[in-house]
């Protein structure tokens, strides 16, 4: 049996279930994603963008589904506490696709600002999630898209109304927590309207010893001036597989800058697709991976120049140790209108050991005359020069790596705007070559 | 301090040393001069473990200890430096933090606790004057985008911060102008004791005149085959090293 067959039985059986505890604007195009997902199945390593991993064997063995929303028994302030020094965010909590509305922050948000469940605000607010709910996220286009959008009940919705700057940082921690091997499907909805301002800090957990498959599906709007910082960062563990489908829509004059950090994870493949809709806007895209032992990390970014004068930055880079794989394809698309663009977009590769893989796929599609953009890879190893030159100091050959490594990633670290969070990700980066990270230091797991 | 014993050692299967002796003893400054591939450099990169060679005969005792039994960061840690050649620049790791790392794996090795940012921050600063190094140094990367003369200068100070005994100079005033090399071998001065030795390797006399060796040796194709005083030196900058080939010809 294909391995998309279980879930297209599972849609057939619970339908009705799924509809049940869900929400109209959510269920609305449910039967069409099916359809969809029904007529392409998962897309086979032929597919381009996913032919560095293989989603079929990932979607293959048999998962739990929470489809019934049975409340699981979690205070996330009991499991968690992360405690990033001088970062105080208005907090927030998904656990597996839930928002969580038991525990909410003190402190109170600029008025006309929504964080909350998608689905609550799909019910409160239909008229203002209805331009934006599975408009950017294709079903038609993309396999995880469609899966997604068929099986996602919840998830979290976040709204800067006009004009709006939020001071405080808005972190959401996902948490994943089951007593068996469980799948969950979240939906993301974020829009800045025109002039708004937000930073937003995406955390993902995994607090159980269990197999867990999340897909994610993030429409990201921000409107014309509006800036936006968005930081998502995956602290799991081996046992997680993570998909990730990031859309972010940009409007006139308006500027992101987008951070996606994997520390720890079993397999991650992230999905950024950046539509620069109009003129003037700027966008800056930093990843970072840092993988070990079996980890597959696969990022595949587009980003896409459809008006003049736009403005993107791309930068990834990976540090891979042991066994581990990472992929990176990064398009950039100029339309034929496009011009007057500015791109660059690197990607820059550390293989620490010669088990580790590393592939690397920088694209730039130029059909407009008067650019000025520029793309490149690299993958290289440790300098052996650099390692002898501090070992003649006295300085272990552990150490000496952990130190080159360090500064091989410092570049990405550095564009993090958030001073706070830069020293916090420098530290647990310091600390997960060490190997000393297994969980967010911050984040202690209470029994 | 140092006792070579016939010393034979190879790159990629060439022998370079073909059995080298060598005494120094603490207090002193040997210069080992010779033509460019007569193996000086071999000697300093075999001394201080250089993976890509492969000692195949002799021994050498460092204070008492099987030197070449060591791993590289021991032998530093036992007190050997060897100031490159050609120093190298390691972009993203600052001076400050390649600094703590190398003085408190010192510090471990000899039993003590790691030094705290204080101190560590007023012994830079310290350090810094003998070489003159500026203050922005400690938030450089290593030897990134130093001149030839900053990265001479950022090795004494590292041999400054580090205090070992035997310090070895592989040619460190190569690429100097006149200025930077008073700096570099005033600051080497100011370092030494009667208990710290230095073998010094170098083609001119201009870097003697200012370190006054006290035994110089000259190294023709991997053996010592000529040692004297500082005169063998001056000798040599007069006539060139053919007399000396000359004398070994059989």
């Amino acid at each position: 049996m294909k391995s998309e067959q279980q879930y297209i039985d599972l849609f057939t059986r619970f339908e009705d279930t799924i509809n049940k505890h869900s929400t109209a604007l959510l269920n609305t195009p449910r039967r069409q994603a099916f359809e969809d997902f029904r007529r392409m199945g998962f897309p086979s390593r032929k597919v381009e963008r996913y032919k560095y991993t293989d989603i079929s064997a990932a979607f293959a063995p048999d998962f739990g589904l929470n489809l019934n929303r049975l409340d699981i028994p979690v205070n996330p302030y009991e499991v968690f506490i992360c405690d990033v020094p001088n970062l105080s965010t208005s907090l927030y909590f998904v656990v597996n696709d839930s928002f969580c509305n038991k525990v909410q922050p003190s402190a109170t948000l600029p008025e006309g600002v929504i964080v909350c469940s998608l689905a609550e605000a799909a019910d409160k607010y239909p008229d203002r999630l209805a331009p934006y709910y599975s408009k950017l996220a294709h079903t038609e286009e993309d396999a995880l898209n469609a899966l997604n959008t068929m099986l996602a009940q919840d998830g979290l919705f976040i709204y800067v109304p006009r004009n709006i700057v939020v001071e405080r940082t808005i972190q959401v921690v996902n948490i994943l927590r089951a007593d068996v091997n469980l799948m969950a499907n979240r939906r993301v909805l974020i829009v800045l309207e025109q002039g708004a301002q937000a930073r937003i800090l995406l955390c993902d957990h995994a607090t159980d010893d269990r197999d867990f498959l999340t897909t994610q599906v993030i429409e990201t709007y921000v409107g014309e001036n509006a800036r936006l910082e968005l930081y998502e960062l995956e602290e799991t563990h081996a046992r997680n597989r993570r998909f990730s489908n990031l859309y972010l829509q940009q409007a006139a004059y308006s500027n992101v800058l987008l951070n996606t950090t994997t520390l720890t994870g079993g397999m991650t493949r992230n999905r950024t697709d950046v539509l620069l809709n109009g003129e003037g806007a700027e966008t800056n895209l930093y990843g970072c991976v840092i993988a070990d032992g079996c980890q597959h990390v696969d990022n595949n970014t587009l980003i896409d120049h459809r008006v003049p004068h736009c403005t993107s930055n791309e930068l990834y880079k990976y540090v891979l140790d042991e066994r581990a794989v990472g992929a990176f394809a990064g398009r950039i698309l100029v339309r034929p209108d496009a011009q007057h663009t500015v791109s660059t977009e690197n990607n820059a590769n550390l293989c620490a050991t010669p088990e580790a893989h590393m592939y690397t796929q920088p694209m730039l599609e130029i059909y407009a005359d008067d650019v000025k953009c520029s793309h490149g890879s690299t993958v290289g190893q440790l300098n052996e020069q650099a390692l002898f030159y501090m070992q003649q100091r006295g300085i272990e050959p552990a150490e000496a790596r952990m130190l080159l490594k360090f500064a091989f990633v410092g570049q990405v670290l550095d564009s993090i705007a958030m001073e706070a969070l830069r020293d916090r990700l420098h530290y647990l980066v310091e600390k997960r070559f060490r190997g000393e990270l297994h969980k967010c230091e911050g984040c202690k797991l209470r029994k | 301090m140092l006792e070579i014993k016939d010393l034979h050692a190879s790159i990629n299967g060439k022998e370079i040393l073909k059995g080298i002796n060598l005494i120094i003893n603490a207090g002193e400054i040997h210069a080992l001069m010779g033509q460019n591939g007569a193996g000086k450099s071999t000697l300093s990169n075999v001394l201080v473990g250089h993976p890509a060679y492969e000692v195949t005969q002799g021994t050498v005792r460092f204070n008492g200890k099987d030197l070449l039994a060591l791993k590289p960061e021991e032998r530093a840690h036992e007190g050997l430096f060897l100031s490159f050649q050609q120093p190298v620049e390691i972009p993203g790791v600052s001076m400050i933090n390649f600094m703590r790392a190398a003085l408190n794996a010192k510090r471990k090795y000899q039993g003590l606790e790691p030094m705290n940012a204080g101190d560590f921050l007023k012994l830079m600063r310290e350090k810094r004057k003998i070489v003159e190094l500026d203050n922005k140094l400690a938030n450089r990367s290593v030897n990134e985008g130093f001149s030839g003369g900053e990265k001479k200068r950022n090795e004494i100070f590292q041999m400054a911060m580090l205090e070992p005994q035997l310090s070895i100079l592989d040619e460190t005033d190569s690429g100097l102008d006149v200025d930077a090399l008073r700096i570099v071998a005033e600051g080497f001065n100011k370092l030494r004791t009667p208990q710290t030795a230095a073998l010094v390797i170098t083609h001119y006399q201009r870097l003697l005149d200012y370190l006054r060796p006290d035994i110089v040796h000259v190294l023709l194709d991997g053996r010592i085959v000529k040692t004297g005083g500082p005169e063998l030196a001056q000798d040599i900058e007069n006539r060139g090293f053919d007399w000396i080939k000359a004398e070994n010809t059989y």
